[in-house]
């Protein structure tokens, strides 16, 4: 297995030679292996293809009555799954990903281990790769976390984002663009409303990246409180606070998880504001006939009622297996293609 | 020490000197003669055409002691300053227990003493930097105190401002702001733009800046007689309001830090928590907005915020990061390269905004580059092109996104207090 390893690691030190080299600044010169899933925006349409194409691949596996075909792709390779923010169903599809590509994983919650000790994040994280560890799936509060690890960790390790802060969650938006694709075919000129809290949002910002890129035409729907300042100019989307005025000419409308809790009640007046002016009420799923996305955990009654989020053009069970489906993707992608 | 320097290059914007050429003799801390081809017994010191100027002084570091000596000393940080040019320094009161009472000013004074570059303590303006009681000024003035600010935050409640001023304007105390509006800013790690709409990040928008400035210009207008200063000013609405204060014949001024002219918020993606300050990298009509208040006269001072912090705690995420980065090495490089070689600044303005004006703000003695005078010199060469590396630093901290930077413009050294010292 050794042996298999050190190949590995020989075809990605070949392979730095085609590396994206980024300019940034008069000297620094920051190198980003091709084999790091650290954010959609910076795949290119190649590798996205390959992943949504090898996606397919593993759905019907997952979806399969019966018992699991187990894959030997990964076997040998260790991944730690290091979750410094709470998650259940993303940590869990991940797991479930990589067993079923036969890795050896370990899942750790960090937001009540090490940092509370007064270790620092990048002591925490050398001290578990130190115990020969391949490849990391990392999620993390801040934005810019995995780009920062990147930076410390030695090369050989390979970096998947699980989520960093309100910046990207690419494997949610590869499965959000697998799930779309799927009920609607091409993305071309496709409408997509993304709505809710935008400006907390890493799915929003990984899936407006991923979807502009497949040619959708994205619209982005939230409260002025929750809608960031510049995200006509960075993102080139349109934007609106008013849903009903987009509504009726949406092919799919994903409806962002609001946490009025955690962010100190200041950008909405209530739950029941905010759904009477964004929730998806029988009287909006008349306006419609989008499929409706949501990624989890959804507040019914709030982003979605019963009759949108058990609809049958509710695609969020197909979202959570298809989810499985394109981390198996992700992980052959790096350690196999 | 006795010292000859031949072939200087004096600029001094005091006596209007600027003049190639010239030999300066020096001993027991003053100037003996200054002329053509002196000879003398002294140790010579060839200075091939370098630049000799009064000497600079930053009225805006975190020397850290007491209480955080593992990210700063006052031996390390003016250590860092004499390599940086700098003959005097004015320390920020954050420390801990904070500079809110003489015992604290007298261990640091006492600490300084018989250091080639002078320490001038800043005292806060409320005790213990709470904003809440006012700090015991005429102690503090008995103790020799210029300046007053709460540094590292705002006085949040006007009315306590008010109470500063008029209190603080009984000792003619120069009061310094950092102007944040905290209700606005809580939680954020960098400026509130496209970067952090593309990043996901809290953002401190600049107008929780501008308010704290505009509302402490009209109480210090309200008050009169006020000397109000603007610490690390960074947006450009902050810098208008200023402008017009001035207009209107207030005694106002203030200070901006070379990141501020050389940095956006674009550094952020590169250097992570390396670029995280307080008030934060802003945007690019920002820095275009400090450039112009720098050639207007807008801009009294250039002041660093020398800010060290340890490895673990800038090397990390943005949310958790520190504030701020070492200045003190890399301000007369930045200043040269970006100022006075594009032509933005003439080397005499730069400076009147690097030595005469802080003193001046400070109420400290006039230097002058004349026989008789004090010899408090700062020393620069001004086109030698040289990288800043991990190696040059002698602040105990290492926190700079600057490492790897080639700059036009370097420092000698200094002379003050009878002694001088001589980078390599």
């Amino acid at each position: 297995m050794r042996y298999r390893c050190s190949l590995l690691f020989g075809v990605s030190a070949a392979q730095g030679a085609d590396s994206r080299i980024f300019v940034l600044d008069q000297i620094k010169i920051l190198t980003i292996p091709r084999r790091d899933l650290l954010g959609i925006r910076f795949l290119t349409k190649e590798d996205l293809e390959w992943l949504l194409r090898r996606s397919d691949a593993h759905f019907p596996n997952i979806l399969s009555k019966e018992p699991i075909v187990k894959s030997s792709a990964l076997a040998g390779i260790t991944v730690a799954n290091l979750f410094f923010e709470n998650s259940t169903r993303t940590r869990t599809s991940f797991e479930l990903a990589e067993k079923r590509l036969g890795a050896d994983t370990v899942s750790l919650s960090m937001q009540t281990s090490s940092l509370t000790k007064g270790e620092s994040l990048i002591d925490t994280v050398n001290v578990i790769t130190a115990m020969k560890i391949d490849c990391i799936v990392v999620r993390h509060n801040a934005g810019g976390v995995p780009q920062l690890l990147r930076k410390h960790l030695p090369d050989h390790i390979r970096i998947i984002n699980a989520g960093d802060g309100a910046c990207e969650h690419p494997t949610q938006a590869l499965l959000d663009a697998a799930t779309l694709i799927e009920a609607l075919g091409s993305l071309e000129g496709k409408r997509i409303a993304i709505v809710g809290d935008i400006q907390h949002s890493r799915v929003a910002r990984s899936n407006i990246y991923l979807l502009k890129r497949l040619g959708a035409q994205v619209t982005v729907v939230a409260p002025n409180t929750l809608m960031p300042r510049h995200i006509r100019e960075v993102f080139d989307v349109e934007a609106h606070y008013d849903l009903d005025h987009v509504i009726g000419e949406q092919d799919a409308i994903m409806a962002l998880r609001i946490q009025h809790e955690r962010q100190g009640k200041r950008y909405i007046p209530s739950l029941g504001d905010f759904r009477s002016k964004y929730g998806m009420t029988p009287h909006r799923l008349s306006l419609t006939d989008a499929f409706i996305l949501h990624p989890g955990p959804v507040n019914r009654s709030v982003e979605l009622d019963d009759e949108a989020a058990d609809a049958g053009r509710s695609l969020i069970l197909r979202q959570v297996a298809r989810g499985v489906a394109v981390r198996m993707a992700i992980l052959e992608w790096l350690f196999t293609k | 020490m006795e010292l000859l320097l031949k072939n200087c290059h004096i600029i001094d914007p005091v006596t209007g000197r600027d003049e190639q050429g010239l030999d300066i003799e020096i001993a027991n801390g003053q100037i003996v003669q200054i002329g053509k081809n002196l000879s003398s017994k002294a140790e010579v010191k060839d200075l091939a055409g370098a630049i000799v100027a009064p000497g600079f002084f930053d009225m805006h570091v975190h020397l850290r002691e007491p209480g955080q000596e593992y990210k700063e000393t006052i031996e390390t940080g003016t250590r860092a300053a004499a390599a940086g040019g700098f003959t005097g320094v004015c320390c920020m009161p954050n420390t801990e227990p904070s500079i809110s009472d003489p015992f604290v000013v007298s261990f640091i004074r006492d600490k300084a003493k018989g250091n080639i570059v002078d320490v001038e303590p800043c005292a806060t303006m409320t005790k213990a930097r709470k904003g809440e009681e006012l700090s015991p000024m005429q102690s503090l003035a008995d103790a020799g105190i210029r300046m007053i600010s709460d540094d590292g935050g705002a006085v949040r409640s006007a009315d306590v401002m008010r109470r500063v001023f008029e209190y603080g304007k009984m000792f003619d105390f120069l009061c310094t702001q950092h102007c944040e509006e905290h209700s606005m800013t809580a939680g954020t790690c960098m400026h509130e733009g496209k970067v952090s709409t593309k990043l996901g990040l809290p953002g401190y928008p600049s107008v929780a800046e501008d308010i704290i400035v505009a509302r402490d210009i009209l109480l210090a207008e309200y008050v009169g007689g006020v000397r109000y200063h603007v610490a690390h000013l960074s947006t450009k609405g902050a810098i208008q309001l200023v402008r017009d204060a001035k207009h209107k014949g207030l005694q106002i001024t203030c200070e901006v830090t070379p990141h501020h002219f050389v940095l956006t918020d674009e550094a952020v993606e590169t250097h992570f928590g390396q670029a995280k300050m307080n008030p934060p990298l802003r945007e690019q009509q920002d820095l275009e907005a400090v450039i112009e208040g720098l050639r207007d006269g807008t801009i009294d001072c250039i002041a660093t915020d020398h800010a060290p912090h340890a490895t673990h705690e800038k090397e990390t995420d943005m949310l958790t990061a520190a504030y701020g980065i070492i200045g003190l090495e890399t301000a007369v490089g930045l200043g040269l390269t970006h100022l006075v070689h594009t032509g933005i600044l003439s080397m005499s303005e730069y400076i009147t905004k690097c030595s005469t004006n802080p003193r001046k703000l400070l109420k400290l003695p006039t230097i002058k580059i004349e026989a008789g005078a004090t010899a408090n010199l700062t020393i620069i060469a001004p086109d030698l092109s040289w990288t800043f590396e991990k190696g040059d630093i002698r602040s105990k901290s290492q926190n700079t996104p600057f490492l790897g930077y080639t700059l036009k413009g370097k420092v000698m050294g200094i002379i003050n207090n009878g002694q001088s010292f001589w980078n390599a």
